[in-house]
């Protein structure tokens, strides 16, 4: 583990004994109150420029996350109270700006469904509603339950089995549903689920519970090749081994962006544990080779990349989707058309993967940048608590989850924006679906835990330098 | 592990950076040209976002657009539904536009270069921009008269002002309801074009301009200009007219369709000629004048030319390459020979405009979102077809068909109508097609107008006089009681 090069900042600052810790919880329930007044405007101005009138339950609804909001904050407050303050606001933000876009694309579909006279679709905004208050009572949940993040280290192993059980889950029969050419989701009675979701917090906490205890023996090397250590060749088993469930992820379920995802994660966390470059340089080789593979052995691959490169002679077949989604950014240009006044719904799957269309082509360039930094800064936040928590676990646990965040982003708006291949993954907080609602908001419980160790002073009004371990 | 993991946070950071290059590319850089790309529905919607300039003839809309509360936030209707087709043309979310719908569409839209003021102030008040209106030449009652005269049967009547070459009635039948196409439900839309596609009498064929059948015994006022022009021939002329012609190099002997010979010992002039529509006069006449000829004087009157109108019509055809049988069926407008109507009227009209081919035009004005007028259309012409000394002893000839030959039905109490009959054979087993074309007052033409009916049931200059000249004479009267 390297030398601790940050300190945490007040430390310096005074030599007392009573150090006065800001625990900067008003700044959270000033940002969260700012968010709130920017979901309520989305939500208005969706139903101004609709409907032409504000909603019935406009202040019921703003009622309702007032209670929401606010009750998470409370739990922080006294839960964890040194915890950072801009991951809730920022969730939140990102939380009800895809519940006003849910609702826009809601009454598209029922303006749709009045002209073709068939009957009202009920609307995806109520569940996804319910789905964001279970998963703040389930951050609620976890700060109370987890109350130090080095807990679950003991669960290494339980987790890895959990996680790669969820992740094969769809594969078993009479469980497992296709959505959109993926074997992505799990049914259970009137529930589908995406497990690879919750799949992504127990692979990363077998990642960094398996890596903190194995990291001494991979990071050690034998011969250097162009300056870079070359680990022993017994050490490439785990890397292999997360390379061929990668594989066997993109084989059998076909998809392309929760194996792309895992496998950088790990990639990534072998990396930070071992600091050896040398991992990343074979983690890019096993990627190449993947994808070379994956090119010349399945035709949903190689039709994807096809797509990709030649979106306009597919766009009316097999690159219907991504054609759609350009048109609508183009639509959009830098300042979008406003809430309400695109045409989002001619995006198949909106609500979903392409949610990133719909507000890029309501919001514009502006709105999709200022989302942007809206999730540089949970991933920002993330990593800064890896490097102020002192446990190596906790480090690892921290920027394994900043990690998933980054890929989940990069994947699918890369995916829908053209940058890469598609592939089918959500947008973190902002798509419909309550298993990722749900995951990710377990993931921000989990780095305000860690940060919240990372900054709480002892009892003696000093803080500990080395978080905890002793 | 710290200085790893601010090296994680740069890779994160760059990919970030990456979406939002990508996201300006997009968005900005490439926006205009994805805009365009076909398969937008988007420009469509944005079209229905603005409300469309109307289509007028005289000073009423026959077609407008008006507000709804559904997602295209106007709808077109069109007042008159089948009568104005083929002039307005449809303007559909599914099917795009056709007629002046698509031709004017800059106008209509309000995109036009000529309304750049307009848009600029539009921009800076903050008002909802409209699109311009489009004026056409149409006479309300030559075209009610044109296209009821047409009522049951298939076939088309283009009426011209021969002076300036404007459209006063173009008919087509059987037409179509463009309010079915323009219907904001896209399945009742689909199904109304399958319909109309499938229908074996084609409604959306624009038959005034494109569809072109031989123009049969019509086809003679063009071999008798030629023959005027040549200085060979003159109106007393006497021309052989025996009961048949036999076809040079052949054994087929072409027949009057009296059956008898055209005058008194097989001869008669060139006037009685036309009048009684001689087949073995205008044969031979054809030799004697040669292919050439009769095509050159063709193209003046502006065959084997596509007009833009602006829909553009289909070319009016005389071939090339005849021997001298075909020459002769040529010179009665059989063969390969094939016209429209609007090309049939514009031989009428040069013929009553002193010679003068004039081109056809259908937009009278365009008008600024204000109704003010922007630009007024300027008649030109297209080619000097005859001289006025020709054309005027062509006219008279045209009067004597209607006066004591076979266009007898076109006649009008008081006014000198100068006509041609014609029927013409389109294969065995098919109906003839039936032709009338007339030019009045002969003394001051105002309109020239011609009838094609396709689906005739005779096979004789009857039909002509029987179907064509009726229709004719209500579409003359109603442009003369009209002006």
């Amino acid at each position: 583990m390297s030398a601790p090069t940050a300190a945490p900042e007040p430390l310096a600052e005074t030599e007392d004994t009573a150090v006065h810790v800001p625990n900067r919880r008003n700044v959270e329930l000033g940002l969260l109150a700012l968010a709130l007044i920017i979901g309520m405007f989305a939500y208005a101005n969706v139903d101004l420029a609709v409907l032409g009138d504000l909603p019935p339950n406009f202040l019921a609804v703003g009622a309702v996350f007032i209670v929401l909001l606010g009750g998470a904050h409370l739990a922080v407050r006294y839960l964890a109270p040194y915890a950072d303050p801009f991951l809730l606001p920022a969730a939140a933000l990102l939380n009800l700006l895809g519940l006003a876009m849910i609702h826009r694309l809601d009454l598209a579909d029922e303006q749709r469904a009045a002209r073709q006279e068939i009957g009202t679709p009920s609307p995806d905004v109520v569940p996804q509603l319910t789905w964001t208050a279970l998963a703040l009572a389930l951050f609620v949940a976890i700060l109370f339950f987890v109350h130090d993040h080095r807990r679950l280290q003991k669960y290494t192993y339980t987790a890895m089995v959990l996680g790669v059980l969820l992740l094969l889950s769809p594969l078993i029969p009479g469980l497992g549903t296709t959505v959109n050419g993926a074997n992505l989701w799990i049914r259970l009675g009137p529930l589908s689920f995406q497990p690879s979701e919750l799949a992504k917090i127990m692979l990363t906490i077998f990642f960094a519970g398996y890596l903190v205890v194995t990291r001494d023996s991979l990071a050690l090397v034998r011969r250097k090749v162009l300056g870079l250590g070359i680990p022993r060749g017994r050490d490439l088993g785990p890397i292999l081994v997360a390379w061929g469930v990668s594989m066997a992820v993109l084989v059998f379920q076909r998809d392309l962006g929760t194996a792309l995802m895992f496998f950088g994660l790990f990639v990534v966390l072998l990396y930070v544990s071992t600091q050896r470059r040398s991992w990343l340089v074979i983690g890019a080789i096993l990627f190449v080779v993947g994808a070379i593979l994956g090119y010349f052995a399945f035709g949903h691959v190689r039709l994807r990349v096809e797509v990709w490169l030649d979106t306009w002679t597919y766009a009316s077949d097999q690159g219907y989707q991504i054609a759609q989604s350009l048109f609508g950014l183009a639509n959009g240009g830098m300042l979008g058309t406003g809430w309400g006044q695109g045409y989002p719904q001619f995006v198949p799957f909106a609500k979903t993967d392409f949610i990133t269309a719909a507000l890029g082509e309501e919001l514009g360039v502006t709105g999709l940048m200022a989302i942007l930094t809206v999730y540089g800064i949970i991933i920002e936040r993330g990593l800064r608590t890896a490097i102020a928590v002192r446990d190596p676990f906790g480090k690892l646990l921290a920027v394994g989850f900043a990690t998933v965040i980054g890929l989940q982003l990069f994947v699918v708006i890369g995916g829908v924006t053209r940058l890469i291949p598609l592939t089918g993954l959500t947008t973190p907080f902002l798509s419909y679906g309550g298993s990722a609602l749900v995951a990710n908001w377990m993931m921000i419980a989990l780095l305000m835990r860690i940060s919240d160790r990372a900054r709480r002073p002892l009892p003696d009004g000093t803080i500990d330098p080395t978080g905890g371990l002793g | 592990m710290n200085h790893a993991i601010r090296r994680v946070g740069l890779i994160l950071g760059l990919l970030v950076l990456a979406l939002m290059i990508n996201i300006n590319v997009q968005q900005v850089f490439l926006a205009n040209e994805t805009r365009d790309r076909p398969g937008n529905q988007r420009t469509v919607l944005e079209e229905y976002d603005r409300e469309r300039g109307p289509i007028l003839v005289g000073s009423d809309p026959v077609a407008r657009s008006i507000p709804t509360d559904d997602q295209y936030k106007y709808l077109r209707r069109y007042s008159a539904g089948p009568l104005y087709a083929p002039a307005t043309g449809f303007y559909s979310a599914l099917y795009g536009a056709t007629g002046i719908e698509r031709t004017e569409n800059d106008v209509l839209s309000g995109t036009s270069d000529l309304f750049l003021v307009d848009r600029l102030q539009q921009l800076l008040s903050g008002r909802d921009s409209k699109g311009g209106a489009v004026g056409l030449t149409l006479n309300d009652a030559a075209q009610k008269a044109a296209y009821s005269g047409l009522s049951g049967k298939v076939g088309s009547v283009t009426a011209l002002d021969p002076s300036t070459g404007a459209i006063l009635a173009m008919a087509s039948a059987p037409s179509y309801d463009p309010n079915l196409l323009s219907t904001h439900d896209l399945q009742a839309s689909q199904k109304a074009y399958e319909k109309l596609e499938a229908d074996p009498n084609k409604p959306l064929l624009n038959r005034p301009l494109v569809s072109t059948p031989p123009p049969g015994s019509t086809f003679k006022l063009v071999t008798t200009a030629a023959a005027l022009e040549s200085g060979r021939f003159t109106p007393s002329t006497v021309v052989p007219g025996p009961a048949s012609y036999r076809l040079p190099q052949t054994s087929v002997n072409l027949k009057n369709w009296q059956g008898t010979a055209c005058g008194p010992g097989g001869k008669t002039t060139l006037t009685n000629a036309l009048a009684v529509s001689c087949n073995s006069a205008f044969a031979w006449l054809g030799n004697q004048l040669g292919q050439d000829a009769i095509r050159a004087q063709a193209e003046k009157f502006g065959f084997n030319k596509s007009f833009t109108v602006p829909m553009r019509s289909a070319a009016s055809r005389y071939p090339t390459g005849l021997d001298a049988a075909q020459t002769a069926m040529s010179a009665i407008g059989q063969f390969d020979v094939t016209a429209s109507t609007l090309q049939m009227a514009m031989v009428g009209a040069a013929i009553g405009n002193n010679g003068i081919t004039m081109n056809p035009y259908l937009v009278k004005e365009i008008r600024g979102a204000d109704l003010q007028i922007v630009q007024t259309a300027s008649p030109s012409q297209f080619a000097t077809a005859m001289s006025p000394t020709n054309a005027k002893a062509e006219l008279n000839m045209m009067v004597d068909v209607v006066e004591n030959g076979t266009g007898s039905n076109a006649q009008i109490g008081g006014i000198k109508v100068g006509g041609k009959t014609g029927t013409a054979e389109t294969g065995p087993g098919r109906p003839a097609v039936a032709w009338f074309v007339a030019v009045a007052p002969a003394d001051n033409p105002k309109v020239a107008v011609a009838v094609c009916i396709e689906n005739a049931g005779g096979k004789s200059e009857i039909s002509g006089n029987g179907l064509g000249a009726p229709i004719a004479k209500s579409v003359i009267e109603a442009v003369l009681n009209n002006q």
